[in-house]
């Protein structure tokens, strides 16, 4: 670790809605601030590359890697976590139908899979099995198969697109 | 007490429906406990100092600048760790001539593979820990490196343990009929080589272990990412020199399994032993390049392989020599000599045949160890065998569903004794088979794939039969002597508001083992399943258990889990009995109440029953028992293993140009017995499935010749994601084992048992009319280019 990286900055966010300020590491990921700091531990750290998607969070609306961003970065931003967009209610229609369909196995991947999941349904429209499994490919799942998620996907969303028109 | 499973108008018929999981709801809330999840007062984090070479005597190892980075507690070699913790040696006495050296948790003198943990250093934070150990200085001298397995016994290769002798780990011949007679006199013969990559698990969530240790109570606690806390209960204590009932090991959420999170693990045994030395708790996690380098491999075999048939496509014999390299140690205390052992006992697995042999010859090099992981050596011998059957069709001019049609068991040729001498209780090939060709419209496909070729489209359709081992009795690990559960327990409980709590000695990795308890519990006690609350994954709470492992949870821990909760209902109804001075067999439990059986007319609510017994003892008679609490322990004696059966079938087009494969379907049918949750077995069927895929089509762990690994990452090694995925469909057979009142088998691994061997017959059935063929997983798309000889550097 170099010396820049021991260096500590002041931060202001909102995270899951509430106002956070911490003096943080430079090197901190974002990831690691809001399980080892905030304790947040929706989110999970999977591979610390980017790569398995186990991490995601929403940052500014955006379905974002929480190891590939460092918390410094978020100075300013809105972060919404699992944790937070469950109290809003928010994808309790994804949730539920994650729950009746066994869109999820052991977990590990879920919290991830959501946030992305609904970056892709706050699109709007009723993507079809393609474009799901297409939009889910940053997302590893070594439990499920991926087929009941995309299940469950397509399930809200045209749910959703029905209630949207009546 | 019998349940009436032909009738699904019975009163609480819970087994057998989709019912949700009650662990689900946490986990898509953000509330899972996964052990990185758990802090503890004083908590220190250990990173371990890795091997960067595949062979080398370790010299000194110079500690000074990384001791004076901040935060760092302390820095251990192997020594001072081998000063409190017994090395291990992973043989089993009934695989005869298993031979490994002593295996310490940080390597002492020597280490043998890249990724060996060398060295640990304990600091207050993980990323002091990880800065400390990039500086500690180890004098390494390297020493030749054995890689190539097919090499491993020649003369010239160094051995790698001396003391052993030889490279040879195991080597077992099996032997039935007249094998050279049979190929003698055979219409025609078929041959190939086949290869099977090396893989790992890739769970999302990196083994991960927390020990503490207080000696105030002299008492260990692990939080574990395990799959067995029982038997990692044993280990601590025996190679931390404690007494078993002082090691609790507590199992709460785990994120994937698949047999990685299995076995004994070096770092985390180490890690057990620092917290003992520091009596404060120790946490160490994977990073995903300790993933690759260190969780177990699996497969790695090379298997020379040839059938012989009859004119009429009967076959005569199978005559297969599988060879695998397990790396530097066999895993500690399953042993690495099972994947073979299974190639053995399973090629051929679904036909009626007589004359077989086969031979594995299992090797030690300088690479990751390997061990069991999900559908151990099924996915080779399926592949083998159903390559072979397929070849052989062929080569007669026979339609693949015909030849094996004329060679599986009949249905009703049950029980019988295989040439592997693999006994199976009751199979359904040919209805599995049927059920498949209907569900995937077989004729209509075919001629789909002929009229598609017309155009230049290459579609291939392959199919692949296969038994499971599932239900393992004593015979696999046990009887080895190793001190690994083969029965499992259930307490059921009935507490005084009516609700019942069951503790099970089966643990949950997300495959649903705790519904599949719930609703069991629910049925057998007679409530609703949403009052039964399952608690697993505790050595210090539930009944001695082997966890899961070889897709036992459903048929142990659920045979367990029915007759102590069919236990409980009797022990309640005897209350009962004596508080509305009925006769007890004139009582049944619907719903929560107790009913008249006759009329189901309610007669008592449970909760008032509970509120009596916990309360209002003192007006029941006395010496009435009033246990509401019963512990019932099964185990499988009738039959080694529950044999299951099934059958996959791919669809899949072949790009000609680019090599590239894509799957447009997938079918299975299996036949895993009584079905609990429908729900939760398709999804099983379906995550197997595409684990698969993954050893077909995408994952090879790739070695150079020196023994370094060289895709240790999740961009490098691939895995299966949800844009090439296919649908699949699902579909079963129940044939019920009666060893059991409950009738189930496993189904946990079929899924991955079948699907590389269908996806290469299907691959070989598209590249067929341009004479090409391939037999080495991955399919990659340069392997399929070579095969077509469109690559020839």
């Amino acid at each position: 670790m170099t010396e820049a990286f021991r260096d500590r900055i002041d931060i202001a966010l909102t995270v899951n809605g509430e106002q956070v300020e911490a003096r943080v590491p430079a090197g901190r990921h974002l990831v690691d601030f809001l399980r080892l700091d905030l304790g947040l531990t929706g989110a999970h750290a999977g591979c610390e590359h980017g790569v398995c998607g186990a991490c995601t969070i929403q940052v500014d609306g955006q379905a974002v890697r929480g190891c590939l961003m460092l918390a410094a970065q978020a100075d300013g931003a809105e972060v919404w976590t699992l944790e937070g967009l469950t109290e809003q209610g928010v994808i309790r229609d994804l949730q539920d139908a994650f729950v009746a369909r066994n869109a999820l196995q052991c977990g590990y991947c879920t919290p991830g899979m959501l946030a992305s999941i609904k970056e892709l349904l706050d699109m709007g429209g009723v993507p079809d099995r393609a474009t799901i499994r297409e939009h889910l490919s940053g997302n590893y799942c070594r439990c499920t198969g991926y087929e009941a998620i995309i299940d469950a996907v397509e399930t809200v969303a045209q749910a959703r697109a029905g209630k949207g028109a009546a | 007490m019998t349940i009436s499973f032909g009738n699904p108008d019975r009163p609480n018929s819970y087994i057998g429906k989709t019912v949700p999981r009650p662990n689900a709801p946490r986990l898509v809330q953000g509330r899972g406990k996964y052990v990185d999840d758990i802090v503890l007062p004083r908590m220190a984090h250990v990173v371990f100092v890795r091997s960067p070479h595949a062979h080398a005597q370790i010299g000194a190892i110079d500690t000074a600048e990384a001791s004076g980075v901040k935060g760092v507690l302390r820095i251990f070699t192997g020594a001072e760790i081998a000063a409190v913790c017994t090395p291990w040696v992973a043989v089993l006495a009934h695989l005869k001539g298993l031979k490994s050296p002593p295996q310490h948790a940080v390597a002492v003198d020597r280490t043998c593979w890249v990724g060996e943990p060398v060295a640990a250093v304990v600091a207050t934070s993980r990323a002091a820990a990880e800065e400390a150990a990039a500086l500690v200085e180890v004098d390494y001298t390297p020493l030749p490196a054995v890689t190539d397995m097919m090499t491993a016994l020649d003369a010239d290769t160094p051995v790698l343990h001396p003391e052993m002798g030889d490279n040879l780990a195991f080597r077992r011949l099996h032997e039935e009929g007249d094998v050279e007679a049979a190929f003698a006199r055979a219409h025609k013969v078929v041959e190939a080589h086949f290869k099977t990559a090396r893989h790992t698990g890739v769970t999302l969530e990196p083994r991960s272990i927390l020990v503490d240790w207080n000696p105030a109570e002299g008492q260990m606690t692990a939080w574990h990412a395990t799959q067995a806390p029982h038997m990692m209960q044993t280990v601590f204590a025996k190679h931390l020199d404690l007494p078993e009932g002082r090691v609790r090991v507590i199992c709460d959420d785990v994120g994937g399994s698949y047999g990685i999170k299995v076995h004994v693990y070096p770092d985390e045994v180490a890690t057990a032993a620092i917290a003992k030395i520091m009596a404060r708790p120790v946490k160490f996690v994977a990073d995903r390049l300790e993933s690759f380098t260190t969780d177990i491999h699996a497969r790695d075999h090379e298997i020379g392989a040839r059938l012989a048939v009859d004119a009429d496509g009967k076959i005569l014999a199978f005559d297969i020599d599988d060879w695998t390299a397990i790396g530097a140690y066999s895993v500690y205390p399953r042993t690495s000599a099972i994947e073979g052992n299974q190639v053995v006992n399973l090629c051929g697995g679904p036909y009626d045949f007589a004359n077989y042999r086969a031979q594995t010859s299992v090797v030690f090099q300088n690479k990751t160890p390997t061990c069991q992981y999900r559908a151990v050596g099924h996915p080779i011998a399926v592949a083998v065998t159903e390559g072979l059957v397929d070849m052989a069709a062929a080569a007669i001019g026979m339609d693949p569903v015909e030849i094996r049609r004329r060679n599986l068991y009949a249905d009703d040729a049950y029980p019988v004794t295989s040439p592997a001498k693999m006994r199976f209780e009751g199979l359904s090939h040919h209805a599995s088979l049927n059920k498949l060709l209907e569900l995937m419209n077989y004729d209509a496909l075919r001629a789909e794939q002929a009229a598609l070729r017309e155009k230049g489209i290459h579609r291939g359709i392959g199919i692949a039969s296969f038994i499971e081992l599932t239900n393992p009795s004593p015979f696999m690990y046990g009887i080895g002597g190793a001190r690994i559960s083969a029965q499992d327990g259930c307490t059921v409980r009935m507490d005084p508001d009516g609700s019942i709590v069951a503790l099970s000695g089966v643990t949950e990795q997300g495959q649903g083992t705790e519904a599949m308890l719930a609703q069991i519990v629910a049925e057998g006690v007679g409530v609703p399943p949403a009052r039964v609350r399952v608690i697993t994954g505790d050595t210090q709470v539930t009944p001695y258990g082997g966890g899961t492992w070889a897709s036992r949870g459903a048929g142990i821990g659920g045979e367990a889990a029915l007759q102590s909760a069919l236990a409980l209902k009797a022990s309640i109804l005897e209350v009962a009995g004596a508080m509305l001075q009925s006769p007890a067999d004139a009582l049944d439990i619907r719903d929560g109440q107790v009913v008249d059986s006759a009329t189901g007319e309610a007669r008592m609510p449970l909760e008032e029953l509970g509120r009596i017994v916990y309360f209002r003892g003192d007006t029941l008679p006395k010496g009435l028992p009033r246990e509401l609490v019963q512990t019932r322990h099964f185990i499988t004696s009738d039959y080694p293993f529950a044999f299951t059966n099934g059958v996959q079938a791919s669809y899949l087009e072949v790009d000609t140009g680019t090599g590239e494969v894509k799957l447009l379907k997938h079918w299975c049918v299996e036949d895993c017995g009584r079905i609990i949750n429908p729900q939760l077995v398709d999804e099983q069927i379906r995550g197997g499935i595409v684990q698969g895929l993954g050893g077909a089509l995408y994952e090879e762990i790739h070695y150079d010749a020196d023994g370094q690994l060289l895709n240790g990452s999740m961009a490098d090694y691939l895995v299966p994601m949800a844009a090439e995925m296919p649908d699949m469909i699902v579909g079963h057979v129940e044939t019920p084992t009666m060893e059991s009142a409950l009738g189930a088998k496993g189904a946990g691994e079929a899924g991955t048992a079948g699907a590389p061997a269908a996806v290469m017959n299907a691959i070989n059935d598209a590249l067929r009319p341009m004479g090409a063929q391939v037999t080495a997983m991955p399919f990659t798309p340069e392997r399929i280019l070579r095969a077509m000889g469109q690559i020839e550097d």
